[in-house]
């Protein structure tokens, strides 16, 4: 993992192990974040997620392993000592204090003069775009506000690091999408190292400078959001990042290509499939929008005769679903509207396709690779 | 980065102090304490009483003989039996009366339901003396009703002193509690659960066992075994309107006070206590059950009017309200009256306590202070260690056994709890493996201190159940944020917690106050001669046939909860309006 060879990391977590009784909530889990990076933790629900953000602010105690911060073993350091700001995913504010005082919380007590604090309050509230609304109380401020002084207060010190438990997912889907730009900006504007928690992937893919994909507890995979959406380490990220088509029973023919059924692919970005013998099975995967619709050029690689099957109107796009042959799940094609109505494509029509040999990915069969089949069949 | 920059110079980094750890430290010191308190209150004077009825006289082992001693002598171990009826009876009723009632409240379009649920709650402010002393003016030899009003209409003798008295008062006592109980399980409710029966074309008879009946399924159960053990224990009603029935919390009393056995009194409370604690147990053992059974969005029952259904129920809550009414009312106006029934004048003779025993208004004012400090002591201790124990991580085991034990209380009757100070309390030291080690809290026997603590344990689980439930309504992370703010946990407590929980806190206050003027099991066996209570002088007087004073203070005892009920309300009235911008939906 590339980030793991970052030895100036300004976070590092090592081998980090968390048990809860008999259950592992949290298994040999390492990664590192440089100063100023905005990264993000994805995974589904349950996966260990807020458990791992609770252990780098030092609300829990992992079972196994260390936590640096700025080089510094934080390991055994309660969290008031960490110098971490948090958001909570109900944002936790005190609904008996204004906006003021939340934000104002933890500035009271540390010897500042009373102007000192008003001073850093009224800053805060112009950097969260609340300027004016200090009086208010959490109850009388919308969703998106309330998130705004959550996050103010967070900041209010000024943490080595900004943690944040799927800030986003109490909010309306208009004010999520607002408010993912309005934190990225204050995050590279402040420069302080932040790490989301999420579920959401698109948030993750658009907000974050890198993603760690986490499942059961373990670390998948840690790649910038164009790692993780084209070169999905496992099926499992693949299905849970996007959607993704899976072919199953592809017989590795040479290196670079594979066959299915009477058909040969050619495949360049072949991942770790590359010590896979001749003669194995092999799943290959590719994405709905890279499934291109072919009418001429017939001649042209890795094209596969399919008929229509099904359509979904989404929009602006189309999601077909193609029938390749009767040992195949249909495959999922999402082609633009204009390009449909153009080609005057309808249910039962036969239909060439050609999945590009630079979009194709290569899994070793999913029943040896993935302990969690279930998953990884869930294509789409 | 000009914010950053800003407040780096603003900042002075934490004090080490404050960033070492010291306050899990301190939480944790506090729960020791917490569990080391409960211990010296609750477990070792129980622990005594229990280990006393398994000894003589003198102190020693004896096994079983005592109570072998006790179920081979009728005259002790029919009071079992009438206790247990007397607990049977006063639940089938109180709790078929008190469903009519919740009904009534919740599910029909009953007019000035607010009135009718304050007349139902008067009991609540009264000691059970009072309830047999107005059971003996209205159906005593010289009663209202027995002698007709006064000769104007032939009377009925109901033959009040025994078991009969008995039932009656404890119905006027637990009547309430069911009542509540019921209201708040029949409140619970989704309307869409009874559109959907109805959708479904079930007739009314088919809802009510379909549908309601299951959904109050724990509240029904609930509401059974606090009538059960509330009217199993009390002292008060049956001290009065007795007789010659004997029940268990007399025989107590008889057997300490009168004989100076205190084995024999350790014996039947041990009797008293097996019942109450298994009742106790079975209750928990069913709540726990109990899952959300209400959706969190569920549509709230909105009762339709229907003429019949609301008349009837109106005829029916109006008969209850006029009875409890009336009861307090002839009590009134009986300590007004001169010489009843021969001389109906009406003047404050009684409310002067000249000769009579029980200490007078010195009573009264140390019951008022008694119930002060009950409230003020018992809240915050409550309130804290509820806090403690729900809102602390780690010490896992403690604050579950700190919990277990914060339910206990409600398992012993006040007259259990009283004799068990007794032993603890007065005893002089005790040999513990061969070594005497003097008794270090028998500086409190016959203080002020051993009333107001006896009271904090007696009432102390509905008061720790009511601060509980308000804390489980505050954000899990309101101390994970002040943590990581570097701000200790005592300061969000008194800022934020405290703050927002003032209702409850008050609800709590008004109880411990509330119960500590009106009760006299736990206290009638720690009074000393210089601290007397208000609610013992009401026992002492009534003994000594002085009933009008009896009374007379028992009224005083209503007058001063009552006035307490209404201060709290207009309290909690205020803070509502302060607290609306914040609890405002948002
Ligand atoms: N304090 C705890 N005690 C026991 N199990 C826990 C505790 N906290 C979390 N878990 C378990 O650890 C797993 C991961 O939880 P969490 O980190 O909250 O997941 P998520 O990724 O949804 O945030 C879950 O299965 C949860 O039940
Ligand atoms: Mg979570």
């Amino acid at each position: 993992m590339p980030s793991m060879q970052n030895d100036a990391a300004y976070l590092r977590l090592l081998d980090i192990t968390k048990r809860f009784g008999a259950f592992t909530a949290l298994d040999k889990l390492s990664f590192g974040a440089d100063r100023g990076e905005f990264i993000s933790i994805l995974g589904p629900s349950g996966c260990g997620k807020t458990t791992l953000l609770r252990l780098i602010a030092g609300l829990e105690t992992q079972s196994e392993g260390r936590v640096e911060i700025q080089g510094r073993d934080v390991s055994k350091l309660p969290v008031s000592a960490r110098n971490v700001g948090i958001v909570f995913q109900s944002y936790a504010l005190f609904p008996n204090l204004n906006a003021r005082d939340n934000i104002a919380y933890g500035l009271v007590g540390r010897g500042l003069d009373k102007n000192r604090i008003r001073q850093r309050v009224d800053e805060l509230l112009d950097l969260v775009g609340l300027r004016g609304m200090g009086r208010q109380f959490p109850a009388q401020l919308s969703g998106g506000q309330q998130q705004r002084v959550a996050l103010a207060r967070a900041m209010a010190l000024s943490p080595d690091l900004l943690l944040l438990d799927e800030p986003l997912s109490a909010l309306d889907a208009k004010v999520r999408v607002m408010l993912r730009g309005e934190i990225r900006q204050l995050q590279q504007r402040l420069g302080v190292t932040t790490i989301m928690v999420t579920h959401d992937q698109e948030e993750a893919l658009t907000m974050a400078d890198r993603i760690l994909v986490i499942n059961q507890g373990r670390l998948v995979q840690n790649g910038t959001p164009r790692e993780i959406y084209d070169r999905p380490a496992t099926p499992f990220v693949a299905a849970f990042i996007g959607a993704m088509n899976f072919i199953e029973n592809a017989v590795k023919v040479e290196n670079g290509c594979y066959r299915i059924g009477s058909h040969h692919l050619s495949i360049s970005g072949e991942n770790g499939s590359r010590n896979l013998a001749s003669g194995a099975v092999a799943t290959l995967a590719i994405r709905p929008e890279d499934v291109m619709i072919r009418v001429d050029e017939l001649e042209m690689p890795n094209i596969l005769a399919s008929r229509v099957e099904q359509m979904e109107y989404r929009g602006a796009n189309f999601r077909l679903r193609l029938n390749i042959g009767p040992n195949q799940r249909p495959l999922e094609a999402e082609v633009p509207a204009e390009k449909v109505r153009r080609l005057n494509i309808s249910p039962s029509m036969p239909l060439a396709i050609q999945l590009p040999h630079d979009r194709l990915r290569v899994y070793a069969s999913a029943k040896h690779r993935c302990n969690d089949g279930s998953l990884c069949e869930n294509t789409l | 980065m000009p914010i950053v920059a800003s407040t780096d110079a603003v900042l002075p980094p934490l004090p080490l102090w404050r960033a070492l750890d010291h306050e899990t430290w301190l939480r944790r010191l506090l729960i020791l304490l917490l569990c080391l308190w409960m211990l010296v209150v609750m477990v070792l004077p129980i622990f005594e009483l229990l280990s006393m009825s398994f000894q003589d006289a003198s102190g020693r082992f004896v096994g079983l003989a005592n109570f072998i001693l006790y179920f081979s002598t009728p005259a002790l171990s029919n009071s079992l039996t009438n206790s247990l009826f007397v607990a049977a009876a006063t639940t089938a009723t109180s709790v078929g009366l008190g469903f009519g009632f919740a009904y009534a409240l919740t599910r029909t379009c009953l007019p000035a339901k607010g009135i009718f649920k304050g007349l139902a709650m008067m009991p609540l402010f009264a000691p059970t003396l009072l309830n047999g002393i107005a059971l003996v003016y209205l159906f005593g030899r010289k009663g209202l009703i027995t002698k007709g009003f006064f000769g104007a209409i032939p009377g009925i003798d109901i033959h009040l002193y025994g078991t009969v008295g008995i039932i009656i008062a404890e119905v006027l006592y637990t009547f309430p509690q069911a009542m509540l109980i019921l209201s708040i399980a029949l409140s619970l409710t989704d309307a869409r659960l009874y559109e959907a029966a109805a959708s479904l074309g079930a007739g009314r008879m088919r809802i009510f066992f379909t549908v309601t009946l299951p959904n109050i399924k724990y509240g029904l159960l609930s509401a059974v075994f606090v009538c059960f053990i509330l009217s199993f224990t009390d002292f008060g009603a049956p001290k009065v309107v007795g007789g010659n029935t004997h029940i268990l919390a007399t025989d107590i009393y008889k057997q300490v006070i009168g004989q100076q056995n205190f084995v024999m009194g350790a014996v039947v409370s041990v009797v008293l206590l097996i019942p109450t604690a298994a009742a106790f147990l079975v209750d928990r053992i069913v709540q726990r059950r109990q899952t959300a059974t209400i959706a969190a969005r569920s549509v709230p029952l909105v009762p339709v009017p229907s003429r019949l259904r609301d008349g009837i129920f109106f005829g029916y809550c109006s008969l209850i309200a006029v009875a409890i009414v009336g009861f307090y009312l002839v009590a009134l106006y009986a300590s007004l009256v001169k010489v009843w029934p021969y001389d109906l004048t009406l003047g404050g003779w009684h409310y002067h306590f000249t000769g009579t025993g029980g200490g007078g208004y010195r009573a009264f004012f140390n019951s008022l202070r008694m119930s002060a400090w009950s409230a003020v002591c018992g809240t915050a201790l409550t309130f804290a260690s509820a806090y403690l124990i729900e809102k602390s991580t780690g010490m896992r085991l403690l604050r579950q056994a700190a919990y277990l034990l914060s339910m206990l209380p409600l398992a012993l009757p006040g007259l259990v709890i009283g004799l068990a100070y007794i032993f603890f309390f007065n005893a002089p030291g005790w040999s513990v493996g061969g070594v005497s080690v003097p008794n270090p809290f028998n500086w409190v026997y016959g203080t002020m201190v051993i009333l107001v603590m006896s009271n904090i344990v007696h009432f102390y689980t509905v008061g720790f159940l009511t601060a509980t439930t308000a804390l489980k309504q505050l954000d899990r992370e309101f101390e994970s944020v002040s943590a990581a703010m570097g701000v200790p946990f005592y300061r969000t407590f008194a800022r934020v917690t405290v703050p927002i929980c003032l209702p409850a806190i008050l609800e709590i206050g008004m109880y411990y106050f509330v119960n500590a003027m009106a009760t006299v099991s736990a206290v009638i066996f720690l009074y000393s001669a210089d601290i007397p209570l208000a609610s013992v002088a009401v026992a002492n007087m009534d003994d000594a046939g002085d009933i009008a004073p009896a009374c007379a203070m028992s009224m005083l005892i209503v007058a001063a909860n009552l006035a307490v009920r209404i201060f709290y309300s207009l309290v909690t009235r205020g803070l509502r309006q302060r607290s609306q911008a914040w609890t405002a939906a948002a």
